[in-house]
């Protein structure tokens, strides 16, 4: 089990990758499934759906598109070369855009089902005490849909790690830029080098069983103490 | 309950205006095939020559009137050759290098040495007018944004697009710009779709579907031929389908479709090593 430079660089960039698109994430995510909890609008139903988007469609689908949207003639890269940043294919930035896609309904649906479950009690009675709008969402909502965001935060990050196609598509394979860990170990078992790829492959494996089963044992907590607080 | 009694023969109707003509039609195929049933092999090819071979065997076909079929898959020569390694029924494997086939032999599993049965050409190629018929200029003054090339890792003209850039001096001057497509059908996806100005990729790429003042076809001198060997796998040993197709790759017309698809020199007749 001995990993060679070029291994631990891919570690760390898929680490650091991974990390960032959660951040983001969870930032842009909030919004967005707080209004899906909430809202009567029409547009729930199609809102909903293109969040669901990228759990159906092949990751082919969404690197063949992205590598056009984000070149030189694509609306994304027209935008992006008109705020004078370049194109983002083949940048840490452009995996950055690409994994918040692919990995927005690993983020967006457990927060959204955690605000859905409080329903609309435990906020009027903050509000009978007075509580205004925003007091409300940072006093009652977040809290209490914690397990939601613990849950969102781990898949968000774990789905990140596990992607390939999509950043094969528009990575180019550059190193500490877009060869991540899993491009990485296609490249190991395509030149050959199985034991490389056995080493990398296993730490994968390991890292996203216990990531799982964190979910799992801090779902069971959070149950367990919802109950309790209920009692 | 009346009702229910009509039901079956107007069903019966309707399905028999459906099928019986559908069961007509492939009435004489049928007795044809019990007649002579069709040999049909199995055969594995490398991404970059699946345009040379989808002629060859639709040219093949027709010549052996249908009887035989050939069926192809085609995907990186690493990928096929850990498929064969673990049990894939391929009767034949072109691959894009000659180290696969070699493997392959070595390790007992092929009938036969390997055969040089394409030798590739590399071409610098970019989709931007204003790049037409400069190419060669912009890559010596580095005046691109991008420069894609097959991974020379895993990728025979990844290796030779690296022995280029050796040969003129452009290693350390370009390294930055490069971007590795993991065989040269990505290094041409990321020209096409404009995100990278220039790319080595396989001339059988654009020979057809550009003008010659598209591209910078490469001098042979600066780069080792890139030499394409097949193998006949063990389990196509006894098969006549498989021998009359070798047949007909070194025949003229297979060797006219090989060199159409700017593929050159080739020696089908001696083996390689």
């Amino acid at each position: 089990m001995i990993l060679s430079p070029a291994d631990l660089a891919a570690i760390g960039l898929t680490l650091r990758l991974a990390s960032t698109v959660t951040i983001i994430l969870l930032i842009i995510g909030t919004p967005i499934a707080w209004w899906l909890a909430k809202t009567q609008s029409w547009l729930k139903g199609p809102v909903a759906a293109i969040v669901a988007l990228p759990l159906v469609l092949p990751p082919t689908v969404l690197g063949f598109y992205l590598l056009i949207a984000m070149g030189p003639n694509g609306f994304i890269g027209e935008l992006t070369q008109s705020l004078g940043l370049g194109t983002l294919p083949f940048t840490f930035w452009g995996l950055v855009v690409a994994s918040v896609i692919y990995s927005m309904p690993f983020v967006i649906q457990p927060i959204h089902n955690a605000m859905e479950a409080l329903g609309e009690r435990p906020l009027e009675v903050a509000a009978t005490l007075r509580a205004g709008p925003i007091d409300r969402f940072f006093t009652i909502v977040l809290p209490l849909a914690k397990p939601g965001f613990i849950s969102a935060s781990i898949l968000g990050f774990a789905h990140t790690v596990g992607e390939f196609g999509v950043i094969l598509m528009i990575g180019g394979n550059i190193p500490d830029e877009t060869r991540v860990v899993s491009v990485q170990v296609y490249d190991h078992v395509e030149s050959l080098e199985y034991a490389q790829a056995h080493t990398l492959s296993a730490l994968l494996v390991i890292f996203s069983f216990l990531v799982l089963l964190t979910l799992y044992w801090s779902q069971r907590r959070s149950r367990n103490a919802t109950i309790g607080v209920m009692k | 309950m009346r009702l229910a009694r009509f039901i079956p023969p107007v069903l019966m109707v309707i399905l028999t205006a459906f099928v019986t003509p559908n069961s007509l039609a492939q009435l004489p195929p049928l007795k044809a095939q019990k007649a002579k049933p069709a040999e049909v092999i199995h055969i594995a090819s490398a991404a970059n020559f699946s345009m040379a071979m989808k002629q060859l065997i639709a040219e093949f076909e027709s010549q052996h009137n249908n009887a035989g079929r050939v069926k192809a898959s085609y995907g990186s020569s690493g990928k096929i050759y850990a498929q064969i390694k673990h049990g894939a029924p391929f009767q034949l494997f072109f691959s894009a290098d000659q180290e696969k086939p070699q493997a392959l032999f070595n390790s007992g599993l092929t009938v036969g040495k390997p055969i040089t049965y394409a030798v590739g050409a590399l071409a610098l190629w970019s989709n931007n007018a204003e790049f037409k018929q400069r190419e060669q200029q912009k890559l010596q003054t580095g005046q691109f944004n991008k420069l894609a090339l097959a991974n020379p890792k895993l990728a025979p003209y990844g290796a030779a697009a690296l022995e280029v850039l050796e040969s003129l001096n452009l290693i350390s001057t370009t390294r930055s710009k490069w971007v590795l497509g993991e065989n040269v059908a990505q290094a041409y996806q990321f020209v096409a779709s404009g995100n990278a100005e220039l790319g080595f990729i396989a001339l059988s790429q654009v020979i057809h579907n550009s003008h010659n003042d598209d591209y910078w076809a490469l001098p042979r001198h600066l780069y080792k031929p890139i030499k394409q060997d097949l193998v006949v796998l063990k389990r196509g040993e006894h098969s006549q389908l498989v021998n009359a197709f070798l047949a007909f790759i070194k025949s003229d017309q297979g060797q006219r479709i090989i060199h159409s698809h700017g593929y050159t020199s080739l020696d089908t007749k001696e083996p390689s090593q």
